[in-house]
Order: structure tokens, then C-alpha cells, then sequence
């Protein structure tokens, strides 16, 4: 096989990768649909306000519900000390 | 048909040439489609969190009224709910009853609240899946939880919340307002915050208006104000992520920079004998073109495609150290693939164009030297 053949059979298996993705997400969503809507639910059911992803401090647990400049509350030259705090930047309106 | 023929001839080429120098040339592709698949995965990550949050929290209370005491946090009496309930606009108020519990068992932070629509006795509780998996604990097991006047109180576990609302209830704790009342020591009549509704949602800034002028020691937050927090913290523009990447962006552009605009004497040899067997310049570009073409798209959708495993069949692995953080509990959850063709576009831009524009411009300044002084 010449090599500009087999690079555009790989380029085409690129592209049809490409397409399948769109094709599985699309998909994918569709099937979530009930998923989105029981953890919808859910919320509504408790009230939660906040994602579980960082569990480490109160105020990155609920981050929309933390005091404003929480994390520097303890004292007043704490610094903050939690890992997910310097992933998480401080919600706009709390920022000077 | 004769002008694809030369181009397929020059791609011919332009492969003989990169497979030439196999090791370097992968090693490229290979750095390449790492950074690509770096940058995807953060892309596709954030974007899809950032749209499961919107959807999600779309439910959220429409307005959560907090009492601040001190500056922080404090415990809401329940004449309150009399006092807002006077305000005109307001609809359906609650107080809710929660709050942290650390557990040093696993140390773990659980996030306890009343569940009244759940119906449980005092000695019952609902463990969110995050506790279960941690505290290898299952419907009918029995967990203990040590009260403020530091009794140990023991709960049979009645369920399990349902692992696909881990992202929102992995460390959740739910049990009757009697439980609660008595491990926190919370007197009746007191809750941790108030709930509530608007009739009409126009009026919503009004209502947050009327609550903070009529009780001036509560903040009031509004969904849509939770809506933007989430919104904006998932900004992949933000965060120490952007940080680290940017670093990992700018070594590899120097990488490509000094790749494409330094040639080596050996590519520029081989462009001055093009020249001397009567290649035209034009030819040397476009054979040059192809080359960075070949590698970037390469490396682009190489990229692109692992990304979209790595985040959505692999549950965004790489990034879970970074984001547990100290956290014991973390969510097993996999997001719902929600692409977006701008950001697709944005990434395509970034990561093609560049490369390829750096590898033409120093092939054009040797191209149009004199073949005699290039191979000299």
C-alpha cells in the first residue's frame, strides 16, 4: 500500500472515530435523561444546592452556601490549606 | 485530477522524510497528542460538570436564607419563618435541619440533614453511597454516631441513596429531625437555614430585597446565584489547572517553535538538493505544509479521541486525585457526554494552527535561499 493510501485510511478511521463519539454522546444522553432528572429530583426533595465533589472542608462541601471569605476565617492570616481551594477559585461576588 | 496526483506524491515525500527520522518525529507526535489529550480532557470535563450542575441545580431552592451571627453561619429561630412569612411574594417556606458530622472512624466529613418526606424513625437513617462504600456498610447494618453530649448513638441503616445521584448525595446522611436534634443538641424551634419559594419568579430580587431590609441579620442566596457559582467555578479558564496547563502549553510551544524554526542542517541539506533537482519553492512549501499538517492533525485527533475515553468511560481518572484532595469521600459517578462544537472548534484552532504555522515560515526563509548556500 502506498503511504499517502495509508495515511488516509487512518486519517478516515480518524474522522469515523470522531463521528462515533458525537454518535455515543448523543446517545448517551438520551439514555441519561431519566438519570438527570431523578438526581433533579433529588434535589428538589432535599433542597441540596451543591455538587458532593469536594467533601474535604464545609466551604468547599457548599461552596454556595459558605460564609463570604470563609476560608480565611479562622484566623486572620490563614491561609487556606485545603487542596480542592486552589482548584476552586472563590465565587465572583465574594471577591473584593 | 493531476493537481490531487502532486499531492499525493508530495505526501509520498513528506512521509518518506518523516519516517527518515522515525524516533524524533514520534516522539513529537507523542508529546503532541499528549498535551492535546491534556487540554481535551479538562475541556470535556469541566464543560460536561458544568451543564450536569445547570441541570441538576435547576431544582435547587429558589431562595436560601441563612442568619449570620459574627460574621458566620448561625442557626435560624423559627419566628423567622413568621416574620418572612409576612412578606408579600412569598410562597412555600421551610426551615431545613443539617449540618457536618466528622467521623474518625474513616475521617470523614458526612453532611447530615432531615429528611421529613423520607418518614424515618429516630433510629433509622439513609446513607448516601460514598459512606456505604467507605464504611463497607449495606441496608440493614447499623452505623454509630456520637451525639455533642458525646453519647454514641446507633442507627439501624434503612436504604441507600441510588449511586447514579452520587455526584450530589455520595456523603449525604438523612434521619428524622428527632436523630438530628438530638445528636447536634439543636433546642426545637431552631433550624440551620430557611427555604423558600416566590410566587411569582420576577419578583425573586424583590422578595431578596424585602427579606435582607426586613431582617437585616440573614443573607439571602438565589438560585441563580448558585447557578453562576457553578458556572463560573467550572470555567476551564480558571483554577490552578489553567495554571498548570498553561506551563505544560508554553514548554510545548517552545518545543515546536525551536522544532519547526530551527532546522536542523540535515532538513536544510535535503531542501537545498529539492532545489537543485528543480523543486520550486512553492513545491518545498507545500511539502513542508503537509508535514505539519500530517503531525498536528495526527496528534489532534489522537488526542481528542483518548480524552473522550479518558472522561467518559474512564470516569475522568487522571483528574481524581486532583480533585479529592484530602477528601475521604469522593463520588463514583460518570458524567453525561456534553460536547460542545465552539469549544471542539477553539481547541482545533489552538492546537493545529500554531504548529503548523511555525513549521512554514522558517521552510519558506530557506526555500528561497540559493540551493548552493543552503547545502554549503
Amino acid at each position: 500500500m502506498r503511504q499517502s493510501n495509508a495515511l488516509g485510511l487512518f486519517f478516515l478511521v480518524a474522522v469515523t472515530g470522531l463521528m462515533l463519539i458525537m454518535a455515543d454522546a448523543a446517545y448517551r444522553r438520551d439514555r441519561a435523561t431519566d438519570d438527570l432528572d431523578r438526581r433533579g429530583r433529588l434535589v428538589a426533595e432535599l433542597g441540596l444546592t451543591d455538587l458532593a465533589l469536594f467533601t474535604e472542608a464545609r466551604y468547599t462541601r457548599h461552596l454556595t452556601q459558605s460564609d463570604l471569605h470563609s476560608a480565611l476565617q479562622d484566623h486572620p492570616l490563614a491561609l487556606e490549606h485545603f487542596p480542592s481551594g486552589s482548584l476552586v477559585p472563590p465565587p465572583r461576588g465574594s471577591l473584593p | 485530477m493531476a493537481f490531487a496526483r502532486r499531492q499525493q506524491y508530495l505526501i509520498d515525500f513528506t512521509l518518506s522524510s518523516l519516517l527518515r527520522r522515525k524516533g524524533r518525529n514520534l516522539g513529537l507526535l507523542l508529546v503532541y497528542s499528549l498535551i492535546v489529550f491534556m487540554l481535551s480532557s479538562v475541556m470535556l470535563f469541566t464543560h460536561a460538570l458544568r451543564k450536569e450542575a445547570g441541570i441538576i441545580l435547576r431544582d435547587a431552592p429558589q431562595i436560601v436564607l441563612q442568619r449570620i451571627e459574627v460574621g458566620r453561619h448561625a442557626l435560624m429561630p423559627a419566628d423567622y419563618l413568621e416574620k418572612i412569612g409576612r412578606l408579600r411574594g412569598v410562597g412555600e417556606k421551610k426551615g431545613r435541619l443539617w449540618g457536618y458530622f466528622y467521623d474518625p472512624a474513616v475521617k470523614a466529613n458526612y453532611t447530615m440533614m432531615v429528611a421529613d418526606w423520607r418518614a424515618l424513625a429516630p433510629t433509622e437513617v439513609v446513607l448516601g453511597a460514598g459512606i456505604a462504600r467507605t464504611r463497607g456498610l449495606g441496608e440493614g447494618d447499623y452505623i454509630s454516631f456520637r451525639s455533642s453530649r458525646g453519647e454514641p448513638r446507633s442507627f439501624r441503616v434503612k436504604g441507600l441513596l441510588p449511586a447514579e445521584s452520587e455526584l450530589v448525595s455520595t456523603d449525604l446522611v438523612l434521619m428524622s429531625e428527632q436523630a438530628f436534634r438530638a445528636i447536634f443538641g439543636i433546642a426545637a424551634g431552631y433550624y440551620t437555614d430557611v427555604t423558600l419559594s416566590v410566587r411569582n419568579p420576577r419578583e425573586i430580587y424583590k422578595v431578596a430585597e424585602k427579606l435582607s431590609l426586613a431582617l437585616p441579620d440573614t443573607r439571602p442566596i438565589l438560585r441563580e446565584e448558585i447557578l453562576r457559582t457553578y458556572d463560573n467555578i467550572f470555567s476551564w479558564r480558571q483554577g490552578i489547572v489553567f495554571v498548570l496547563l498553561a506551563g505544560a502549553v508554553l514548554a510545548f510551544v517552545i518545543f515546536a517553535w525551536d522544532k519547526a524554526s530551527g532546522l536542523s542542517a540535515e532538513e536544510k541539506r535535503e531542501i537545498g538538493i529539492l532545489k537543485a533537482l528543480g523543486w520550486e519553492t512553492g513545491d518545498v512549501l507545500r511539502m513542508k505544509y503537509w508535514e505539519g499538517a500530517v503531525v498536528s492533525l495526527a496528534a489532534f485527533f489522537l488526542g481528542y479521541l483518548a480524552a473522550y475515553l479518558h472522561v467518559f468511560y474512564g470516569s475522568a481518572g487522571l483528574f481524581e486525585p486532583v480533585l479529592k484532595g484530602w477528601a475521604v469521600l469522593y463520588p463514583e459517578f460518570r458524567l453525561v457526554p456534553f460536547l460542545d462544537g465552539p469549544q471542539l472548534a477553539t481547541l482545533f484552532f489552538f492546537t493545529v494552527f500554531p504548529y503548523m504555522v511555525a513549521t512554514i515560515i522558517p521552510i519558506w526563509r530557506a526555500s528561497i535561499t540559493d540551493p548552493d548556500a543552503v547545502m554549503r
